[in-house]
Order: structure tokens, then C-alpha cells, then sequence
């Protein structure tokens, strides 16, 4: 099966060898984009999530060809070149980054949050973040990231 | 001599430097062990048993192997060399034959071009089993007529601490029995790795681990090769927490590539994940604590009894760490300790943040309670009467603990932040309410509870292990410029350790740019990313190697004056370059005496102290932390934003064992083996955590740190515990505390 779609603003087309591949396997096995992580592939986690025509998904939930003719953002569409995203930077200065393997999703998730608010109040920023587990950092300095990648964002 | 060096302190030890792969990471560009590639690679997969305990009559690989696009289906018969290995005794079978002792047990492998091909290659292996009546009781395991799991018996361990009297009698007595469910690990990055063979018939792996040259030798011993033909090299690891101390996918996927001649990756799936390392230790903990009526302790006897599952993993180290700090950080003349692990036909257990140390600190501090309430005196007070202080800190075991004992000192500090139990919560927004936006209350039922509690463990291997980590150093000059490569076989698992080298490197030698090189096996061992050890034992071995260049430099210069020679460093460098590699070793350390359980068996304690706050909905049993504060003594913050990291993640975990984590096993069976099921915090659950970091200072550790790893989920568990008791009034003695137990 071919899949067509536009991910990150190109123009893609991959081979599909077997119905059953998700979108995750194609984005990182079929395609080389392998900052969407595979942390539970149970859509448990976020750690895989990517914007689908503009709705935040588990690509582990979402067979491949049922992305056919859409369009795709994944954490490898954010940076611009060599500047990272707001949100990106704000997750590094923040210190909200240790062993990293939940990052792609957060910021996915948070740069969305980001897109429809642009001042969340601690608790929005929570409910928004509620579906993506981070094993590591207690998430008081993800907080401390999105509130300070909002603040940038606002600003003119 | 043309170029000013900057000042010597410039990203240096103390200060909160960036991580170097934090850029890649929130890219997406960082390589983690799951996300390696090679030509012509292949996928493994594992057939599991889905008995926890079993005798294999036969197993017939042949429709396995028939399937198109399967290379290679091996069972134990492959296994060139040892075919059991074992972190601290080789009794795990690298591949099951005879007798299967827990559910997941690995019994054969496959290889094949595509996952989803090995997986089903991996269901088409015939095993015959004959299904054998679990052993899952560790009560039952150590009865004398139990019958045996392994031939020494079925008590992995004993360690047994004698002190003072044992008959002393007190005024006052308080007991109780104290249980904690199986935790997991549940690091986000999957089991996974590359094995590549070589032309010299070895093989090259690119794993996720917390020590590639222990995996590396057991590794070894497996496929029958030399040390020095097996070469690991640290791949991205997706967070550890004990879950990698043990070999999971390592064995097989090297078997794999050896016999295929072809690259082979393994990752787990989340489901596999649980099946594939160990858990921490599940407990029974029987208490009775004699003191004084001002509350003074008189004596301590504790029966810890904990099910280390079907094989030993580091259960021996575990025991001995649930003994050695099962008193707590008091003072108290007489103790009887009995620490036993058994072997049942659970899933094994091993290391995990905290180790041995977190089930006691929840079964002494929740007694310290009980005794507080009986005498009617505060929590706080009583532990301040008790609390080690320097001078006078002795452990049940007779060793003195040395460097700063700042028991007394964490708890004052902790009592004088600012209390947000006084603020009451508002019932108009449900989201700060037990149940949040599930809309289980408004306000009804609703109890405020505060909760203290204090712990502590060692830093680093103990009794007597060599314990040991290897830096080498090279100063040269790249493109005109004064240059540091450190390499170190120590593992990054996400704690920072790749930032502290470095930082540890620009204080030594002055010099600003720092390359820390990928971890491998062609430098000596660094030990295991464990125990709270690695800044400690791998920051002490750098600062040692950049202490030995910086002898050189000197010597080159002919002075004794370091700000003269870095002056001239590139004149000094511009022949050739200085290269110096050093291990570094703390203080040795004892074994514990068989009997009484005597000996200097650590060589440093960690202290730190929580207090929570919840919520409770009394009628529904939900609860909501509404604000965690802790104190630590980290002697020396390297990086405090790192540091804060620990004390806010570790915290995060212990919150998860008082209030959601427990591997559901019945009858040997795993229940929950999915993050469906087996809950671990979210961003909902995790209140804001209010750290202060205290920098008192070893005087023997390097810089005067001390670990700062696992304290923080040692006693944060038993504060929420305490919080809820004095919302609810419950007992709660067991954890994770389910709405039934408090909603009964």
C-alpha cells in the first residue's frame, strides 16, 4: 500500500507492507522521524503524540493509512532550522528535561495547549498535560516550562 | 603567549549548568536505545511462559521457523556458554529449560525481518508445559516443608542485627505490621538495543542500561567469548531506576546477531516491559518498638520479610539495606533485626530507587507515629527526642555514621516553611478537589490532613564490594583552543551525570570546553548509575584524572603556580597533548558479621525529610496531595537545578507507592501489565513540591557531596501515609492505600 501525506509541510510518500502498521511505526520505521516516542504504544503515555490536521493524537492509536491525504506536525516540525520553538527552549532552560524519552510528546502537547491558550492558568496547563506521564521529573519544572514558554509567546 | 583563559569557576561545580542533550532531546533528535538502525537489521522477539511456574516437556520450534521472513528461532541448546546468568549469582536461566519459575520467564527467541513477523514467529513456537502448582507465599516458601525453587533452599538471604539486650523491657510498647505491593520502575524508555556481529566473530551492543560492564561480563560468559570480544556502547537510555541494573534483552538479541550474522534489535512492548525486569521488593514488616514515657527509644525488633521473587537478582544487597537502616535515623540502645528474603514463584525482584531502604522507612516511621499518639506527644517531637545526632550517630550495626547527621536539623527546617495547611481549599473549583474534574465531590467528607516523616540510606556499594569508577581525561588543543574529552564508562540514565563530568572538568582545569565522550567498554568501569553513587564515584574519578593532567601541565611548566601555567596552557599543550586515566575508590568497606550483624558496612548516609498535605474525600476514599515540602542534605549541590530534578521526581515516586503503584500479582500472575492498569503519577496527581537543598558538607566525599538520588522517595511515602492516617484516623498500614481502605 502507498501512503501520501504531508508531514511537517512536505510532501510525503511511504511504502505500508503490512494493514497493521500504526502511524508511530511509520513515522519513526518508514519515514526516520523517531522523535514521536514508543514509551507504551497503549496510548497511555503521550509520548508519541503529533498534531493530526491540527487534533493532538497518539500516533500509537492511529493506523497509518488512515492518515492518507492529511496533515501531519511531529516534534521534528517545531524547531525552525536552528532555532528552537519557544516551547522547545523553555523545556531546556527549565531544566524539565532528564532522561528526555517523554520531551517530544510534552512539548507536542504544551505547544498545542500554547496555540488555543496563550496564558493558561496552572490548572488548564494541568488538565492539558494530563496525558502524558513523565517518569522522571515530579513535573514541577514542566510546569515551570510551559509557563515561561507561554509568557515568551505572548509576548509581541 | 596571546589567549586569556576564562575564570576558572565559568560552568563549573555548583553551578546550574544546562544539559548538553537537552537541545537533541526536545528536538527529538537524541538516539535512544529504541530508536537504533542498521543495514540489513533484524527484529527479535521473546516467547514468554505464560505459567509462573511450570516443567517444559518439549519445545518444537519447526512452524516457528518455517514462517517466511523468520532467520533464527534459538532455545536454550544455542547458548554457547553459561547458560544462567545473575547480577550477584547466576541462577536466572538465559533461556528456560526443565523448569520455568515465574510468569514472562524467557524461554526462546526469535529473529525476523519484520516485528510484527517475529512476533507471530514468536506465538508459533510449540511449547509443551506441564503446569506446576506456584510457591507465591513467602511465608509459606520458608516454612521447613516448603517445597524448594532453588537447591539451596528457598531463603535467599537472612541478615541478622544483634545490638544491646535482647530482652529489654520499656514503659511503653507499640507494634504493628506493616505491608507494601510490588512497585515498578516503569521507566518511560523500553527494554531495547542493537547487537551487531563483528568481524573478529565478537559482537558490538548498543544498549540502555545503568552498567555495561557488568552486562557486558555476564554477557560474555553466556556466548562463551572473551570480555574483550563483547564491546557495549551506551545508547540513549529512557530513564532507569533500578529497572536496568539487571540484563533483560542483552543475552538474546547478541545470541541473535551471532547466529543470524545479522544486526538484530530488540524493543520491548510496555506488556513485555513488566515481564522483563524486576520489581522492588513486596513486604511484610512486623514491628514492636519499646520506649520510655518521655519517648525514648529502648529497643527495636523487626521481622522484615520480603519476596524477592524467583530469582536472586541483588536481593542479597536489598536484605542487607532493609536491616542495616530498619531503626531509622534514631538513636536506640537495642535492636533485634531479622531481614529475610525468599525465593517464590513471583516475578523476581531487585533494585529500585531506594532499595531496601523504602519498605523500612514506611514500617519505622509509621510506629514513630503510633508512638507519638500513644504517649500524646507530637510526631515532631518525639522524633526530635530520638532523632541521630553527629557525635552519637551509631547504627544497629555499630557503625558510627559519619560526616554531618542533620536529623533534628531537617525536621525544625521542614516544621518552619510556610504551612498551606492553614489555607482552606476553595470547594467552587473542582479541579483542587480529591476526584477532580470526575466531580466526586464539592466539598462533602472533605479532611485536611499534614504528615511528617524522615529518612535515610547508604551512598554507593557497601560491604566490602570494590567499589570503584574510571575516568580518562585527555587536554589538548583543537583548532588553537585549549580543549577537555572525558571519557567514563558511567551510564547518563537521565540524572545528568553528562553535565556533572563536565562541570566537574572546567572547575579542575579551568577550561570552558568540555567534550564528555559516549560511555563504552574500551575505558575501565565506572560501576553501576546506582546507589546514589555516580557523582560521587565517577565525579571523584574525574576530578582525580583532571587532577593528575593538571600535575602534568605543571610539571611542563616548571612551576608550582597554577593560574602561571593555565596562563600559558596553549604554549605548554601545543607538542602534545595530556592524557591521564585514574580510578577512584571510597573508603573500603565491611561485611556484616553472619550472627550479629556487626560491621562499618557503608561508607556514606543520606538524610533528607518530608511533610504532605492532602485532601481526603472520607466518603469516597479519594485523596489529593496538596502540597509535598522536603528538606535535604545533598552536602554539595554540583548542579542545584539537577539536584532540585531529584528531589522532585524521587519525590514523585514515593508518591505513586502511597497512593497508586502496586504490580497486581495473584497466584504468580501478573494482573495489571500495561499503563492502563499499573497507574504511575500524572501531572494531576504530582502537588507542587516546596524543596529546600541543605549543602552541610562530607569532608571525605569529593567536593563534599552527598548522593542525592533516592532520599527523596524514601520518606516521601510515609509522609502522605501520615497525612492520610491524621485526615482519616485509619491505621493504613499498608501501602499503595487503596479508596476502600479509607472509605470503609
Amino acid at each position: 500500500m502507498r501512503l501520501a501525506c504531508r508531514v511537517n509541510g512536505h510532501e510525503r510518500q511511504v511504502d505500508v507492507l503490512w494493514e497493521g502498521e500504526s502511524l508511530l511505526y511509520v513515522l519513526r520505521d518508514r519515514m526516520g522521524l523517531l522523535g514521536s516516542k514508543n514509551a507504551c504504544e497503549q496510548g497511555e503515555c503521550g509520548s508519541c503524540s503529533v498534531l493530526l490536521d491540527g487534533t493532538l493524537v497518539c500516533a500509537c492509536l492511529v493506523l497509518a493509512m488512515q492518515v492518507d491525504g492529511r496533515d501531519l506536525v511531529t516534534i521534528e516540525g517545531l524547531a525552525q532550522h536552528a532555532a528552537l520553538h519557544p516551547v522547545q527552549e523553555a523545556f531546556v532552560e527549565a531544566g524539565a528535561v532528564q532522561c528526555g524519552f517523554c520531551t517530544p510528546g510534552l512539548i507536542m502537547a504544551a505547544y498545542d495547549l500554547l496555540q488555543t491558550n496563550p496564558d493558561p492558568i496552572e490548572p488548564e496547563i494541568r488538565e492539558a498535560l494530563a496525558g502524558n506521564l513523565c517518569r522522571c521529573t515530579g513535573y514541577t519544572k514542566i510546569l515551570d516550562a510551559v509557563r515561561l514558554a507561554g509568557a515568551r509567546m505572548g509576548r509581541p | 603567549m596571546t589567549k586569556t583563559l576564562r575564570t576558572r569557576e565559568v560552568l563549573g561545580v555548583g553551578e546550574s549548568v544546562g544539559r548538553p542533550d537537552a537541545t537533541p532531546k526536545v528536538k527529538g533528535e537524541f538516539a535512544y536505545s529504541s530508536d537504533l538502525w542498521a543495514p540489513f537489521m533484524l527484529w527479535g522477539a521473546t516467547v514468554r511462559c505464560p505459567h509462573p511456574h511450570a516443567r517444559i516437556r518439549r519445545i518444537d520450534v519447526s512452524t516457528a521457523l518455517a514462517l517466511r521472513g523468520v532467520h533464527a528461532v534459538l532455545t536454550h541448546e544455542d547458548v554457547p556458554g553459561h547458560k544462567l546468568f545473575g547480577l550477584e549469582v547466576a541462577d536466572q536461566p538465559v533461556l528456560a529449560w526443565d523448569v520455568v519459575r515465574f510468569q514472562g520467564e524467557a524461554v526462546a527467541i526469535v529473529a525476523a525481518d519484520h516485528p510484527e513477523t517475529a512476533r507471530r514467529a514468536a506465538g508459533l513456537v510449540n511449547v509443551d508445559y506441564e503446569a506446576l502448582e506456584p510457591l507465591t507465599d513467602p511465608e509459606v516458601a520458608i516454612s521447613p516443608d516448603a517445597p524448594l525453587l532453588h537447591p539451596r533452599g528457598n531463603v535467599t538471604r537472612h541478615v541478622k542485627i544483634r545490638r544491646g539486650d535482647a530482652t529489654a523491657s520499656a514503659d511503653v510498647v507499640v507494634s504493628g505490621v506493616y505491608e507494601l505491593g510490588m512497585q515498578d520502575q516503569a521507566p518511560l524508555g523500553p527494554e531495547s538495543g542493537l547487537a551487531v556481529p563483528a568481524e573478529d566473530g565478537g559482537v558490538d551492543l548498543y544498549i540502555a542500561t545503568q552498567w555495561l560492564h557488568r552486562d557486558r561480563d555476564q554477557i560474555a560468559m553466556s556466548l562463551g567469548l572473551a570480555p574483550d570480544k563483547v564491546r557495549l556502547t551506551l545508547a540513549g537510555v529512557g530513564g532507569a531506576f533500578g529497572a536496568r541494573e539487571d540484563v533483560s534483552m542483552q543475552i538474546h538479541a547478541c545470541l541473535l546477531a551471532l547466529r543470524t550474522r545479522r544486526p538484530v534489535k530488540i524493543v520491548y512492548s510496555r506488556e513485555e516491559s513488566f515481564f522483563g525486569h524486576v520489581h522492588r521488593h513486596p513486604g511484610r514488616l512486623t514491628y514492636e518498638h519499646g520506649a520510655t514515657r518521655d519517648g525514648r527509644l529502648v529497643y527495636v525488633r523487626a521481622r522484615i520479610l520480603l519476596d524477592g521473587g524467583a530469582y536472586t537478582s541483588s536481593s542479597p544487597a536489598v536484605a542487607a539495606n532493609a536491616a542495616c537502616f530498619a531503626v531509622g535515623p534514631y538513636r536506640c540502645p537495642n535492636a533485634s533485626i531479622d531481614s529475610i528474603i525468599a525465593y517464590t514463584n513471583n516475578p523476581p525482584c531487585g533494585a529500585m530507587r531506594g532499595f531496601g531502604a523504602v519498605q523500612t522507612c514506611f514500617a519505622y516511621e509509621s510506629q514513630m507515629d503510633r508512638l507519638a499518639d500513644v504517649l500524646g506527644i507530637s510526631p515532631i517531637e518525639l522524633r526530635l527526642r530520638n532523632a541521630m545526632h553527629g557525635g552519637d550517630a551509631v547504627l544497629p550495626t555499630g557503625q558510627r555514621v559519619r560526616g554531618p547527621v542533620p536529623v533534628a536539623e531537617l525536621l525544625k527546617r521542614l516544621q518552619a516553611l510556610p504551612d498551606p495547611a492553614d489555607q482552606v481549599t476553595s470547594p467552587a473549583d473542582l479541579r483542587a478537589l480529591p476526584g477532580g474534574v470526575s466531580n466526586t465531590t464539592h466539598g462533602e467528607g472533605l479532611r485536611r490532613g499534614v504528615g511528617y516523616a524522615v529518612g535515610f540510606k547508604n551512598v554507593g556499594f557497601s560491604e566490602g564490594f570494590d567499589d570503584y569508577s574510571t575516568a580518562r581525561v585527555r587536554l589538548e588543543l583543537a583548532d588553537g583552543r585549549p580543549v577537555v574529552n572525558v571519557h567514563t564508562a558511567a551510564a547518563e540514565v537521565g540524572q545528568g551525570l553528562v553535565t556533572v563530568c563536565a562541570q566537574v572538568a572546567r572547575t579542575e582545569l579551568g577550561v570552558e570546553e568540555v567534550v564528555v565522550h559516549p560511555s563504552d567498554t574500551s575505558v575501565g568501569s565506572a560501576g553501576s548509575s546506582s546507589a546514589s553513587r555516580q557523582t560521587y564515584c565517577t565525579g571523584g574519578a574525574v576530578q582525580a584524572a583532571c587532577q593528575a593532567v593538571r600535575q602534568e601541565i605543571l610539571r611542563r611548566a616548571g612551576s608550582g603556580d597554577w593560574e602561571q601555567a593555565s596562563s600559558e596552557l596553549i604554549a605548554l599543550l601545543a607538542g602534545e597533548a595530556v592524557e591521564a586515566t585514574r580510578e577512584f575508590r571510597h573508603r573500603p568497606t565491611q561485611p556484616l558479621d553472619p550472627e550479629t550483624g556487626q560491621g562499618h558496612a557503608h561508607v556514606q548516609h543520606a538524610f533528607a525529610a518530608h511533610r504532605a498535605v492532602v485532601d481526603v474525600d472520607v466518603e469516597l476514599g479519594m485523596v489529593r496531595v496538596v502540597e509535598i515540602a522536603t528538606v535535604q542534605d545533598v552536602g554539595r549541590a554540583i548542579n542545584p537545578q539537577a539536584v532540585e530534578g531529584q528531589l522532585e521526581g524521587g519525590t514523585a515516586q514515593g508518591l505513586g507507592l502511597a497512593l497508586m503503584e502496586e504490580v497486581q500479582v495473584e497466584g504468580g500472575v501478573v494482573r495489571n501489565p500495561s499503563f492502563t492498569d499499573y497507574l504511575i503519577p500524572t501531572i494531576l496527581d504530582m502537588p507542587p513540591v516546596r524543596a529546600e537543598i541543605l549543602e552541610l558538607g562530607d569532608p571525605e566525599a569529593p567536593y563534599g557531596l552527598k548522593g542525592a538520588g533516592e532520599p527523596p522517595t524514601i520518606s516521601s511515602t510515609p509522609a502522605i501515609v501520615a497525612a492520610i492516617r491524621a485526615a482519616t484516623g485509619r491505621p493504613l498500614t499498608r501501602v499503595p492505600i487503596r479508596p476502600q481502605d479509607i472509605a470503609q
